[in-house]
């Protein structure tokens, strides 16, 4: 019975925060501590509902095999009809159980760090609470909806939103030209996850000319449907591919950019120039997690091509490109200094392992590494922020140190979020999802041999989890131990409960949620409540011991040096990075600069795209007004000038001619026929003179009287004048 | 029907002619205005004629003609309004002194 | 024989009317006089089997525009004296003219051979053309509204009053 209410409000959830929205923007504007109760209340009532619905959906059986939906028809073209609604089924459930949760906590979190009831309360406190809440709307509707058109509108919902964030303060300006305004970042974020999303619109028009409808029940959840596009091929030019190929490969291209992955990856470092709690929110939690949840959704597609020929080659992309970001961003993040700037290059990095997970077909274990990653890493993000405010916006670490004594409950979260991100062994929830990937792309490697797409993925995602351990325990370091380097660390103070209090819940998150995912061989036969609600069709990865032992040791060797390294003699204020010294030393100074600089990716694509545009367009201006249009245009001209002067010219010889000769004979006629002649000459020329003016006055001119009656008159005698030429013949 | 239809063609041809001859030699711009609406009124004629005599099982014609009603009302609204503006302005409606297009 | 007479009377009524309409040298008379012509049309309507029309041509044509008529006539007669000559230069032409045109169409109408179709008129035109207007005529009709819409906006813009600020 409380099963049916909650799937029959289900539709509600994102309605709050957007009922939320309109109104703190509308009228609440100059009421901060109404619009953050507003905002804060409806995604509270959103997070009850959902967990409402999550309980539900877990205790009811069989959730897999059976959706829930609901739908109303919404409009119609031509003959068909589409609809609105809701879709419940374990991968929504297991994204709703994350999705109003975090957001809670960060929307609690906001209230401190936008400091409310301070000095330094944000002048547009409200219109924040406003955004955030359109965002939670967006990301809410994501989850619950029942087809691609409301996933392709709360796709671009928060798309928006994250351009408005990451621009919130757009106001700042930099000395630095070199260095990106907020205005600049938000809308490089815009743009180039436009990239992807012009991706997933083909994805989605492709996947409409082929089912004719885009609700789930039709296209992703038919089998008839899934392997009648495995069996068509695609277009000619996506080469051998069948159809499902193709639009998974499109779909993913719409992931590649919201999540951030090579060669999109560019727009989320700069993202760090929001407020922490966006960077939380969007960039660690939700927003690019979507793209994951995107390509999980769509994973009967890419798992049909297997079933029916059993290799995949749009999955070898994925996995190509979840796996390279996942290594690539990872370097870079050992090199990086602003605290933010590690954890941002840290979650396009574990975006590309739940990516490359589903590229190897590992839904099961990428699924659960995104909820795990959602909560430590919105963790971490918060705690960061919190570091930032006790450290009055100081974001460089190598300015930090010594905090640990100064902010005791941030640094135990930030700990327990580190070591979750690590994958510390047996206790945090990193452990188990990212183990459980590792040992599937183990089996995969076993299975395929080392030149396989699942070797290449393993080795990748092995070396990144022991840089993740490494950088993770250098930031550690760099920020809580030792002494302080900076003048605004020697005066941090911790932060209030408001900030504190979101932290110490989602670190609960962090250490305990990896519980529910533990593999069958240790919890027992049928405890592996992960496997069973979500993955229950697909096959479970079996407990591979040595793949165990090997991230446990990856974690705590990773650890264990990154402490070496940067914790056991704190670095001194004004000291060089370890790293960098050693590098040079070996004469690899310039591969420290390059990772610092993040591999140089945004100068690149600053060279080839946008300064190439800037070309092309000065390439059509110069076409048009200096090389061709002008040009020929006035060649034009001064050839048809060059022509009429000729004729001028011409005339002239000619007139000239005719007047010398006219004038030769007249002088001859006249003397010979004297005056009477000339009389002659001159009567003709006076008489057509007069007849000319004459006619011109009196026929000519009176007919233009200016009276509209005339005018009419004449109009009547010239037709009827056809008219009787028409009738006569 | 009793009467042929060329009669009430021929009345309506007659009906616009006179119309024309008006429009063509009143002096008065309303004059010529009246001229006009002998005209349209000529036009209703020959449209309801027809859809008598050819169709009369759908309502072409008569629609035809209702629009036509509409037209004509606008047009003399409007004509009107620029009559009493032109008098205004230069104080006549003799339409021979407004010869503003004259050469 | 009866309607034979009818469609006579009316038509006299009607022709003679026009001619006193444009003829006619004091225009309030003329403006009656084309009163009295409407009134002829609408009895040739319902000669035609069309009394809706007849009824909207009264409606219509007399009581909106004939008024209009009036009232402009009303408003320029400063400088109109009762017996000032209505015609203009031009008048014989014209009346050459339009004969001619008359003899023309007369003569058209006569030659051709307009095929006979006697149908009966549906029972209920009124409700019919209701529904055509809403339907098959949809477009014209809502362009009509428009253009009363259009005249209704150009006529007062361009009846207004001229202001006298001076720098208007």
């Amino acid at each position: 019975m409380i099963q049916e209410f909650f799937f029959n409000i289900t539709w509600l959830i994102p309605v709050f925060p957007f009922l939320a929205f309109v109104i703190i923007i509308i009228f609440t504007q100059d009421n901060p501590k109404l619009s953050h109760s507003l905002s804060i209340g409806s995604i509270a009532l959103s997070w009850v509902i959902g967990w409402g619905v999550v309980f539900s959906a877990v205790a009811k059986p069989h959730l897999g095999e059976h959706p829930i939906s609901n739908t109303i028809p919404w409009f119609e073209t031509g003959t068909k009809v589409f609809n609105i609604g809701y879709w419940i089924d374990p991968l929504m459930a297991v994204a709703l159980f994350m999705v109003p949760f975090v957001c809670l906590m960060i929307f609690i979190y906001s209230v401190g760090y936008m400091g409310y009831g301070t000095d330094e309360q944000d002048p547009n406190y409200s219109r924040f609470f406003g955004y955030i809440a359109l965002f939670a709307t967006g990301m809410l509707g994501l989850v619950i909806s029942e087809n691609l058109l409301t996933l392709f509108m709360s796709w671009e919902i928060m798309g928006l939103c994250s351009y408005l964030l990451i621009g919130f303060w757009f106001q700042k300006n930099y000395p630095d030209p070199k260095k990106i305004t907020p205005r600049q970042a938000g809308l490089k974020a815009f743009l180039v996850t436009k990239i992807g999303d012009l991706f997933l619109m083909l994805g989605i028009i492709y996947l409409y000319s082929q089912a004719g409808s885009l609700s789930y029940a039709d296209t992703l959840f038919n089998h008839d449907f899934l392997v009648r596009l495995a069996e068509t091929p695609a277009l000619p030019i996506f080469g051998g591919w069948s159809a499902a190929s193709a639009i998974a490969a499109l779909f993913f291209g719409g992931a590649v950019g919201k999540s951030a992955q090579f060669p999109l990856h560019v727009w989320l470092p700069d993202a760090m120039e929001g407020p922490t709690p966006v960077s939380a929110l969007i960039h660690a939690a939700t927003m690019v997690s979507a793209g994951v949840f995107l390509v999980a959704r769509i994973f009967p597609i890419l798992n049909i091509v297997v079933e029916i020929e059993h290799h995949n080659p749009a999955m070898g992309l994925i996995a190509f490109i979840g796996a390279f970001t996942a290594i690539f961003s990872s370097i870079i993040a050992v090199a990086q200094n602003d605290i933010k700037g590690v954890l941002a290059f840290s979650t396009v990095s574990q975006l590309g392992y739940m990516i490359a997970a589903l590229g190897i077909g590992a839904y099961v274990a990428a699924t659960f590494h995104l909820i795990t990653h959602a909560f430590f890493k919105a963790l971490l993000f918060m705690s960061s922020g919190s570091v930032i405010i006790g450290c009055h916006h100081e974001q460089d670490m190598m300015e930090l140190g010594g905090l640990r004594d100064k902010m005791p409950k941030t640094f135990w979260a930030f700990l327990a979020g580190g070591l979750a991100l690590s994958g510390f062994p047996l206790v945090t929830a990193g452990f188990w999802s990212k183990d459980e990937i590792l040992a599937h792309a183990w089996e995969e490697f076993l299975h395929y041999g080392t030149a396989s797409w699942p070797f290449f993925v393993w080795l990748l995602l092995t070396i990144a989890a022991f840089l993740t351990a490494f950088y993770t325990a250098r930031q550690i370091s760099l920020t809580f131990l030792g002494k302080p380097r900076g003048h605004h660390a020697e005066h941090a103070h911790e932060t209030p409960n408001t900030m504190t209090i979101p932290l110490l819940l989602l670190a609960f998150f962090a250490i305990t949620l990896g519980w529910l995912g533990i593999p069958e061989e240790i919890s027992g036969h049928g405890n592996n409540f992960w496997h069973h609600f979500v993955g229950h069709e697909y096959p479970s990865t079996p407990l591979s011991l040595p793949v165990m032992l090997l991230s446990s040791g990856l974690a705590l060797g990773g650890l264990g040096l990154g402490w070496l390294v940067y914790g056991r003699k704190p670095l001194e204020a004004g000291q060089m990075d370890p790293l960098q010294k050693t590098l040079e030393k070996i004469r690899l100074g310039w591969l420290y600069k390059a990772m610092q600089n993040r591999f140089y990716f945004d100068e690149l694509y600053q060279a080839i795209f946008i300064n190439g545009a800037i070309k092309l367009a000065e390439i059509f201006y110069n076409f048009d007004y200096h090389w061709v249009v002008d040009p020929i245009v006035n060649l034009v001209a001064r050839i048809s000038r060059g022509i009429s002067g000729f004729f001028s010219q011409f005339d002239e010889k000619i007139i000239d001619g005719l007047v010398n000769l006219t004038g030769l004979s007249g002088v001859k006629l006249s003397d010979l026929g004297g005056i009477t002649d000339l009389k002659v000459v001159d009567g003709i020329v006076n008489g057509v003179a007069e007849v000319t003016g004459w006619i011109g006055a009196n026929v000519l001119r009176p007919i233009q009287t200016g009276k509209l009656q005339n005018y009419l008159l004449i109009l009547l005698i010239s037709m009827l004048a056809i008219i009787g030429v028409y009738l006569v013949y | 029907m009793s009467i042929p239809l060329n009669w009430f063609l021929v009345v309506a041809a007659a009906l616009f002619c006179i119309g024309l001859y008006g429009v063509l030699s009143r002096r008065n711009a309303i004059g010529i205005l009246m001229g006009i609406e002998l005209m349209l009124n000529a036009v209703n004629i020959n449209l309801i004629a027809f859809w008598r005599y050819l169709d009369p099982a759908r309502l072409t014609g008569q629609i035809f003609a209702v629009f036509v009603f509409a037209v004509a009302a606008a047009e003399v609204a409007v004509g009107l309004a620029l009559v009493i503006a032109i008098y205004r302005n230069r104080d006549t409606v003799i339409i021979e002194e407004i010869d503003l297009l004259k050469e | 024989m009866l309607p034979v007479l009818i469609f006579a009377f009316a038509s006299l009524v009607t022709l003679g009317a026009a001619v006193a309409v444009v003829t006619h040298k004091n225009i309030l008379h003329s403006a009656f006089f084309l009163i009295l012509a409407f009134v002829g049309v609408a009895a040739i309507y319902v000669l035609l089997e069309a009394p809706f029309l007849a009824v909207v041509q009264v409606l219509v044509y007399i009581g909106a525009i004939a008024i209009l008529i009036v009232f402009a006539i009303m408003l320029t007669r400063r400088l109109m004296s009762e017996e000032m000559e209505q015609r203009n230069t031009q008048w014989l032409p014209s009346a050459i003219g339009a004969l001619a045109l008359f003899l023309v169409l007369g003569w058209i109408v006569y030659s051709a051979g307009w095929p006979a179709h006697e149908g009966a008129v549906p029972a209920e035109p009124i409700a019919l053309m209701g529904q055509e207007l809403l339907t098959t005529y949809l477009v014209p009709f809502e362009i009509a509204s428009v253009l009363l819409l259009a005249a209704l906006v150009g006529a007062i813009l361009i009846g207004r009053e001229k202001e006298t600020r001076s720098a208007e």
